[in-house]
């Protein structure tokens, strides 16, 4: 068992979901304000992660954040250092790779709400800040809880991206997958198994909390 | 006049449907929204309460302005004092009935909030019952909820969307009794949206029948039910009895009018604007028909007598309506409703020829253009 690559694994996903879940739950709030037409444009845009071989995905990712383009100069003149190759660099990749999975669930959620939600808050005199908070994050919050718990999950099991933009440096860039791989390949089924059965059971608790989440009656959403 | 607490609501609109209304109610007054479905009436409600801008027009309520399309003003939402019960109620389902009441004080300055809010919910019977989520909750109660938010509001309006809709029959007059009970407290305009004429009948102090995005008629039940201003407000107040017709004669000295119907001539009192010779729609409320008695005459058959065949005969428990294949050019029944006991007793029956007179008073004359 590589409790190092273990341990960068779970650091990577705590950080991937930290800082994504805030993003996503705003952006979800944000597209049930918008047209149908426009929510479906940008909603489309968003899902392309999903969709994309993760080794395409992963292959756009090393280029755009590499030295000869702006988002890679841009980091190097910040921290002169590499973004690629980088736990950093690891970091934006599975943010971006992780975007449907966050948002997905969230903006359903928001979408459930119902307008007449909202619209009854404006009537108590509420702030649109203060209807959020108390009304619309209450409601909406399993759903975003659901996007974190995938969105954890999923870069757990990141294989492609991770390997593309990371590549495979011990403790800075090789997660439990990239490692499964590596025991495979020398031959070390048994670590494979146990690291593999690790992720499983990662796997199987996910998605059981996500299903425990949205069957909650106290929480379930009822407009 | 809408006085210095009413509400005056002139406003034009295009979209979600069109809309093109005037209308005023006083302080104290339950203005009832009527007409069929598409016409306009919730949305009405969504464009006093701020949720649909009218491309022209104003709303000021309270003595206030809340919009106003010529001096580019529209007070968002949460800043006009609105109270509204939802048709969905739209209680916060996380919250208890008691939080959401406490909800709807957020501007308040007083120092305890709850005892208010369980002052509110005291008054609309939900004493005791302030810490039950909705989902624990009957319809009626829920209502109730709906009810005591929108007044924890301090509102200048209340705006009620079809408000018994989703409630049983008994619930719904008993809640209907509540809210005659809270207007008694209440120096605010109501604005209540039903598709039910008959419970805005029993509610209302004004009626305004919407059609297509404009206000046909706006008066009190009594007045629409026996003075449709055109067949479209008839029908919508439940008239069955419209027919074509042409005035026979005037007589303005005895100020009676006589209305040529088939074969038949019917004698009215006088109106203005008619001619003879003239095109008419005329109509009757179904108790302006008296149903003879079949084995003897009766006081008040030379009114204005018509005779028929019993074409269909329906028994609604203590009631029986049916329809007489009369002489109308048209073809239309007239239909009749009498008490089961009386139908039963006079054998009345499909097939049985029955004679009415229908009351010469309540006979309304409509232009035949105003369709």
């Amino acid at each position: 068992m590589d409790w190092g690559a273990f341990k960068l694994s779970v650091q990577l996903a705590f950080f991937t979901v930290l800082l994504l879940l805030p993003v996503a739950m705003l952006t979800a709030r944000w597209l049930v304000t918008l047209p149908a037409r426009r929510k479906a444009i940008i909603e489309a845009l968003l899902t392309i992660p999903l969709i994309l071989p993760p080794t395409v995905m992963g292959f756009f990712l090393l280029v755009s954040m590499s030295d000869a383009h702006a988002v890679g100069r841009i980091w190097r003149s910040l921290f002169d250092e590499s973004l690629v190759f980088s736990f950093e660099g690891l970091l934006l990749a599975s943010i971006i790779v992780n975007i449907p999975f966050a948002i997905q669930p969230a903006l359903r959620a928001f979408e459930g709400i119902g307008s007449d939600m909202r619209e009854a808050a404006a009537t108590c005199g509420m702030s649109r800040w203060r209807s959020f908070r108390r009304i619309e994050l209450p409601l909406a919050w399993p759903g975003i809880l659901t996007g974190g718990v995938l969105s954890f999950a999923h870069t757990l099991g990141e294989f492609g991206v991770v390997l593309m933009v990371g590549g495979n440096i011990p403790g800075e860039t090789r997660t439990i997958s990239i490692a499964i791989y590596d025991q495979v390949q020398s031959f070390d089924n048994a670590s494979a198994a146990l690291m593999s059965g690790v992720l499983l059971a990662i796997s199987v608790l996910a998605i059981s909390i996500t299903f425990l989440l949205t069957r909650k009656p106290l929480l379930r959403i009822k407009a | 006049m809408s006085g210095p607490n009413g509400i005056a609501v002139a406003i034009r609109l295009q979209d979600p449907v069109t809309l093109d209304v005037e209308f005023e109610a006083s302080a104290s007054e339950l203005v009832a929204l009527v007409g069929p479905s598409g016409g306009g009436k919730s949305t009405i409600l969504r464009a006093i309460a701020g949720f649909e801008k009218p491309t022209a027009g104003k709303i000021s309520v309270g003595g206030q302005q809340w919009f106003d399309s010529q001096q580019g003003l529209c007070l968002q939402p949460r800043l006009r004092r609105v109270g509204m019960v939802f048709q969905s109620y739209a209680l916060f389902p996380h919250l208890s009935a008691l939080e959401n009441v406490v909800e709807a004080l957020v501007d308040r300055q007083t120092g305890n909030k709850t005892e208010l809010a369980n002052e509110y919910l005291a008054r609309v019977n939900l004493k005791g019952l302030g810490g039950r989520l909705p989902d624990q909750m009957s319809g009626g109660q829920r209502q109730r909820v709906a009810v005591a938010r929108a007044l924890a509001r301090e509102p200048d309006v209340l705006l009620l969307d079809e408000p018994f809709s989703a409630v049983d029959k008994v619930t719904r007059i008993r809640l209907q009794r509540e809210l005659v009970e809270l207007r008694a407290d209440l120096s605010i305009p109501i604005i209540l949206v039903t598709h039910d004429i008959e419970e805005a009948a029993r509610l209302a102090d004004r009626i305004a029948v919407l059609h297509e995005g404009r206000i046909l008629q706006m008066a009190a039940h009594d007045v629409l039910s026996k003075s449709p201003v055109n067949t479209a407000v008839a029908r919508l107040v439940g008239i069955r009895n419209i027919f074509n017709s042409r005035v026979a004669s005037i007589d303005q000295q005895q100020k009676r009018l006589e209305l040529q119907w088939g074969s038949t001539l019917l004698e009215t009192l006088y109106r203005e604007g008619f001619t003879p010779d003239q095109s008419i729609t005329w109509c009757i409320p179904s108790d302006g028909i008296v149903v003879h008695r079949r084995d003897r005459p009766s006081r008040g058959e030379h009114e204005n007598p018509v005779f028929g065949v019993v074409n269909e005969l329906f028994q609604f428990g203590q009631t029986t309506e049916l329809t007489l294949e009369v002489d109308d050019p048209d073809a239309h029944p007239l239909h009749c409703s009498l008490p089961t006991h009386v139908a039963q007793r006079n054998d009345i029956r499909v097939g049985a020829d029955l004679g009415v007179s229908i009351k010469a008073d309540m006979i309304h004359i409509m232009n035949s253009s105003e369709h």
